[in-house]
């Protein structure tokens, strides 16, 4: 999700020259310094880009399409990973029940999984600085009943928040297929998430809200729509930086986690979960390839991520360094 | 004191207010219980009467009234799916889920502490620092994803343990339990282990941040210079003292093990609360959603209500300082 720090908070602050060029602002900022010099960080990147490109490029780089049905063939089905007694090189990792290649539905299951996982973390991004803005900014009783949501929701875990919102999503449009089931768990996933935003951003607002500059620029007359969007909303850009990298991994996982549960995007569409939770069913007659490939690949992207997120949090906090 | 018990349990009636709120509009709003009732075909005039009969007509304030009410009593209706009393499928299967997350507790306390001193104590040994790798690992794998590699290792691979369902149970009374033979041992086994690890992980990790504290601290220097052996000031002063917030956490993920356990059930089709739950989801069943809510959402303000009031009990520091942040909150 982030391949060059260009647009952290901590760099317009750090290169404070006027810019010769935007790529070598980047390069000389701190944040750049500690990233290169960073194993973790470095690695937890190329993984991280590895996987992302395999998902965005999965119709060329795929060896064949999960969805066309005209090439499946049921002659070639359980067959195991190329590198096994009866494997063969056309299927790498072997294929499904259906002759499905595995590589093939898991490069493509990616693809949805991340799509799910951004997606969700962009809308709940959205909402939830508003929010925090709007109650930081606003205090009173937009601020107390906000705070309150945010309370009641923070005392449960995040998983079951997402099922219930799932839930009900499923019995509002109960035919929901294909857009609208991806559109039902999407909103799950940033209903739930939001409030993490919301908070941290509110208690960033509160502070900046009362510091000089804002004060200054209010005298000036600057209208209290340009005040959050110019003044108050970069300078609380960087917690929410961290947390939206974090929530990524955990929003991949939240959504892998639906739909092994039956409950995520419809089966036609499989994602990682999906592909997990099919090949549930053939762990028992030893086909352990059909689940365990797509279960790999998902903590290798959860991993990166967090890891990734874990180093940016150290990295942007001032009292680490 | 007083007001910091009555603030809290207000608190306490508030959300379970906005839950039964939630559950309640669940109720009116999604979907339409008559027409769950009577056929297609069933005319405007049988539907109105059926509307009037079960009180649908009414204003709503009334009729959050009568459903808090019938809450208060455990009656939330019957099933969509099962067309049985929703109290009556959730009380058979209470005993699974809570038997579950007890036994996981127990797991994760029992090797969570004890691996979170030893790694503390050889903070730069191979050994602990490979447990904190490893531990890394426990917190960011899925728990579906550790269930179904326990699976296919320890069921699958090794034939160890079983793989699903409880095994055989004992009646007693309304309580059917697995924990009084052996096979139901060994069916539990495997997912109680699956649950446990996000909490060993969890807890392990504090009691270490803790312990490496205390190490510290001029105590346990004093307690050294006095010539004190390790045993007396590992264990009787620095673990000592790391209990109070160890005992808090574990107490408060209880009610995290209830709700994962919706996973783990699954996982194992172990015959659970967790399992109702998603069955319901799939379905989707609106009273027994609503049930399963109230309940956990019961559940885990118990819990939060117990820890807080206990801390405040157990540590004087923490009960101005507690009561005026509520307030801040």
């Amino acid at each position: 999700m982030k391949q060059h720090p260009a647009a952290s908070p901590a760099d317009a602050t750090v290169a404070a020259t006027p810019p010769p060029a935007r790529w070598r602002r980047v390069f000389a900022s701190d944040l750049w310094h500690d990233f290169v010099h960073s194993r973790t960080a470095v690695f937890a990147t190329v993984v991280a880009l590895l996987c992302l490109c395999g998902a965005l490029f999965a119709p060329w780089l795929a060896p064949h399409n999960p969805a066309d049905l005209a090439t499946l063939d049921l002659a070639d089905s359980h067959l195991p990973p190329a590198w096994l007694a009866d494997g063969r090189a056309t299927y790498p990792l072997g294929t499904d029940d259906q002759g499905r290649d595995i590589l093939s539905a898991l490069l493509y299951g990616a693809r949805i999984s991340l799509m799910v996982g951004l997606s969700s973390v962009v809308l709940s991004v959205l909402i939830g600085v508003s929010a925090g803005l709007l109650a930081g900014f606003a205090g009173g009783v937009v601020d107390a009943v906000l705070m309150r949501v945010c309370d009641v929701m923070l005392s449960f875990p995040p998983i079951l928040i997402a099922l219930l919102i799932d839930g009900i999503g499923r019995a509002i449009f109960p035919q929901a297929r294909d857009v609208l089931a991806f559109a039902v768990l999407i909103l799950a996933l940033t209903l739930t998430d939001w409030v993490r935003y919301a908070r941290t951003v509110r208690g960033s607002t509160l502070v900046e809200r009362d510091k000089d500059y804002v004060q200054a620029a209010r005298l000036v007359g600057v209208s209290s729509w340009r005040l959050l969007r110019r003044h108050v909303l970069p300078n609380v850009m960087g917690p929410v930086l961290v947390l939206a990298t974090i929530q990524v991994g955990q929003a991949i996982v939240a959504e892998a986690t639906l739909s092994y549960l039956g409950v995520g995007v419809p089966p036609t569409n499989p994602s990682l979960g999906t592909l997990i939770r099919i090949g549930n069913d053939f762990l028992y007659a030893g086909e352990w390839w059909i689940t365990l490939f797509p279960g790999a690949a998902l903590v290798l992207i959860a991993m990166s991520v967090n890891l990734l997120g874990d180093w940016l949090r150290d990295a942007l906090n001032p009292r680490l360094r | 004191m007083l007001s910091f018990i009555l603030r809290r349990l207000a608190q306490a009636v508030l959300v379970m207010l906005v839950v039964g709120m939630g559950a309640f509009s669940l109720f009116r709003y999604v979907g339409d219980p008559v027409s769950n009732m009577v056929g297609e075909d069933a005319s405007a005039v049988r539907r109105a009467q059926l509307h009037a009969e079960l009180g649908l007509d009414r204003p709503a304030p009334v009729q959050f009234a009568r459903f808090v009410g019938h809450a208060l009593t455990g009656d939330f209706g019957l099933s969509l799916r099962q067309g049985r009393e929703v109290s009556a499928l959730i009380a058979e299967r209470l005993p699974a889920t809570l038997e579950l997350a007890i036994v996981a507790a127990l797991i994760a306390t029992a090797l969570g502490i004890p691996l979170g001193v030893y790694t503390a104590l050889r903070r730069r040994h191979w050994d602990a620092k490979l447990t904190m790798a490893a531990s890394l690992l426990g917190v960011s794998l899925p728990t579906f994803l550790i269930g179904i590699v326990l699976i296919e290792v320890f069921s699958v691979l090794l034939g160890w343990f079983p793989s699903y369902g409880r095994g055989t149970t004992v009646q007693l009374g309304a309580w059917s339990t697995g924990l009084l033979t052996a096979d139901g041992w060994r069916h539990i086994a495997l997912p109680a282990f699956t649950l446990a690890v996000y909490q060993l992980t969890l807890l392990m990790r504090l009691v270490r941040a803790e312990m490496l504290e205390a190490l510290r601290s001029d105590y346990v220097k004093f307690a050294r210079a006095r010539g004190l052996p390790d045993r007396v000031v590992h264990f009787g002063h620095a673990l000592r003292n790391t209990l109070v917030p160890v005992l808090t956490i574990s107490g408060l993920q209880l009610g995290g093990l209830i709700a994962f356990s919706i996973i783990t059930e699954t996982v194992f089709s172990w015959p659970g609360m967790g399992s109702l739950f998603i069955q319901a989801v799939q379905f989707p069943d609106v009273p027994v959603m609503a049930a399963y809510l109230c309940l956990i959402a019961l559940v885990f303000v118990t819990i939060n209500l117990a820890v807080d009031l206990l801390y405040a009990v157990v540590d004087p520091r923490l009960r101005v300082h507690r009561a005026s942040e509520g307030a801040a909150r």
